[in-house]
């Protein structure tokens, strides 16, 4: 049995095609991870298999409720961390819990104790009366998970969760989702943090314009590569570029500033061939380094770029319209 | 059904709460009726010997403080959309009804609050004489119709136009001339005649004719057909507000 089956799911926005058929099931107890840039397609994912936008095309079982024939079992079975921030500021910790629980149809009992339960998970149990306008940016994401959790969802989202906090503050909250996961809570999760993926998920699927390109275990994932990065600095990049192509032992030597790098079977035997190859074109070489692919590297393998270039890309080009909190 | 009404109680209630946790919002919109009823009033009274314009304007000063609060609680729907709350309260299994419902209500409540400070200060600063039991409640019947309304009509405006920008412009384009271009502040016999038609078709202006007459009794619709008004204006928002929210998204 899965938590989760979707299918074809597909969303267009008058003509602009933001999630394009993309299909996956997601089995119980799993963490399961959305990795993708800015304008992928993971939050509008989120919206509609949380019923807050329909589909274009396609549809999505959640926790046993088909999401277009019974929306209103789905929402109350599953739990939502928004990208942006949504407890309201102007109640106390415990009034945004409290209100959340009587919307989900909780007992008084039954809230009381939740409120107790979820505020210790987030260690904000002190704050309980204090107004929200009053706590941190990481206290609030704290709360709103909390709040997510607050009616003991079988399903829990969370998009973006450690977006824009500071180190700590985001070890925290992966502490918090690995003690979820360990109660055995179904975790759908959209990053594009690289590092969060690797360390948090069980299966991660890596999505970009609207599609999935691949969907396996992190280790999977970097098994595809199947040998080493090898990352060579110099002055010459382009040039040096053209003589590994030119060698023909590897693939796809990708030019970033003064780096190429490239992927290959044995990248320690393939060494000194490449510094023979470069001192004979007289190419001076900075440094060499040979490591084991990691998530980044296989992220560059699937979509052509690197998701922090694409991160720091001007806004607007790449991104397209920020489309959250209005 | 009992789970609905506690869901219609859990959005009553943040409304409510997040009134009393603003107390200085409480103050300042008191202000500015508070300062009609004082400058405007007492300003007239001195200009017309023998006619008691603060105790004429008492009741269109109270149809404002409710207007005013009831239209800005409807419309508030545009803020938690900009700051996200819309989507916790979207993505909650209740219906779009119940939150229609539930926020016409806490709004209502926070505008009859308002609407019953003025009338308490209005009665101690103005010396109007304090109408009998009967017609208090009435006064508190017509409170609650014409808020329910308003705040309803407020959800609908905001869940057409949805711009954070709108909002200013709802409350000089709509929620002034509402008051100005009815009965509320000008005896409507002493009207030019484009404003006393003007008036005839604002429906605030049968609120302000009821509440008039069951205040100092000197309304001219008559009351049957000012509660008639006020009922049909009822019926009409909490309709508008339910179709047009139900047909939002986030
Ligand atoms: N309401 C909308 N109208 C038009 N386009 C939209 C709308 N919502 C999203 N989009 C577009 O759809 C694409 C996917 O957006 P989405 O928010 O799902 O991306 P994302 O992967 O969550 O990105 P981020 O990491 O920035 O949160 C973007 O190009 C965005 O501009
Ligand atoms: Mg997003």
């Amino acid at each position: 049995m899965y938590a989760m089956e979707v299918s074809r799911l597909a969303k267009r926005f008058n003509g602009f095609t933001a999630v394009k058929g993309i299909s996956f099931s997601v089995g119980k107890g799993e963490l399961f991870g959305l990795l993708g840039p800015n304008g992928a397609g993971k939050s509008t994912t989120i919206y509609m298999l949380a019923t807050l936008l329909e589909p274009s095309d396609g549809t999505a079982n959640v926790n046993g409720f088909d999401i277009r024939a019974h929306p209103d079992q789905v929402r109350g079975s599953i739990g939502i961390v928004f990208q942006d921030p949504t407890v309201d500021t102007r109640l106390s910790a415990y009034d945004n819990l409290d209100i959340h629980g009587r919307l989900y149809g909780m007992d008084g009992k039954t809230r009381k104790q939740r409120i107790d339960e979820v505020l210790a998970l987030v260690e904000l149990t002190e704050w309980k009366d204090k107004m929200v306008k009053t706590f941190s940016g990481g206290m609030r994401r704290r709360l709103e998970i909390a709040r997510g959790l607050m009616h003991t969802p079988k399903i829990l989202f969370l998009d973006e969760p450690t977006l824009g906090l500071d180190p700590q503050t985001r070890r925290h909250i992966w502490s918090y989702i690995s003690k979820l996961k360990s109660q055995g809570i179904t975790i759908i999760l959209t990053t594009h943090y690289l590092e969060e993926a690797d360390y948090l998920c069980d299966r991660i699927a890596i999505i970009d314009h609207g599609e999935i390109k691949v969907l396996d275990t992190p280790k999977n994932l970097k098994g595809i590569i199947g040998g080493n990065i090898i990352s060579i600095e110099s002055r010459e990049p382009q040039k040096l570029a053209d003589v590994v192509t030119r060698m023909g032992c590897c693939r796809k030597p990708r030019i970033s500033e003064m780096t190429v790098s490239f992927e290959a079977k044995d990248g320690a035997k393939l060494v000194p061939k490449v510094m023979e190859a470069a001192l004979k074109a007289k190419i001076d070489i900075e440094s060499i380094e040979v490591h084991m692919p990691s998530l980044e590297d296989v992220f560059i393998h699937y979509t052509g770029t690197s998701i922090r270039e694409e991160k720091a890309a001007p806004s607007g080009i790449m991104m397209g319209r920020r489309a959250h909190g209005y | 059904m009992d789970i609905e009404l506690s869901k219609i109680y859990a959005v009553w209630l943040r409304e409510v709460k997040r009134y009393t946790n603003s107390k200085s919002r409480m103050v300042s919109s008191l202000g500015m009726p508070l300062l009609f009823l004082v400058a405007l009033g007492g300003g007239f009274s001195a200009l017309v010997p023998g006619f008691n314009y603060q105790a004429f304007i008492l009741p269109g000063i109270l149809a404002m403080t409710v207007l005013f609060t009831s239209v800005f609680a409807g419309v508030s729907i545009i803020w938690d959309r900009e700051f996200g709350f819309l989507k916790e309260m979207l993505a909650a299994p209740a219906s779009r009804q119940t939150i229609v419902i539930g926020r016409t209500l806490g709004g209502a409540t926070t505008a009859i609050i308002q609407g019953l400070i003025i009338l308490v200060l209005g009665f101690a600063f103005t010396g109007t004489p304090v109408p009998p039991l009967a017609n208090l409640v009435g006064i508190l019947l017509l409170m609650i119709v014409m808020s329910s309304s308003l705040v309803a009509f407020g959800i609908a405006l905001a869940s057409v136009v949805q711009e954070v920008e709108t909002f200013q412009l709802v409350q000089t384009l709509l929620v002034m001339p509402l008051i100005f271009l009815s009965n509320a502040l000008f005896p409507m016999d002493k009207m030019p005649v484009w404003l006393q038609d003007v008036s005839r078709v604002n429906p605030i202006s049968y609120s302000v004719d009821g509440l008039r007459t069951l205040m100092i009794g000197a309304g001219s619709f008559g009351l049957g057909t000012d509660f008639a008004v006020a009922f049909a204006g009822l019926v009409v928002m909490i309709l508008a507000a339910s179709y047009l929210f139900s047909k939002t998204s986030i």
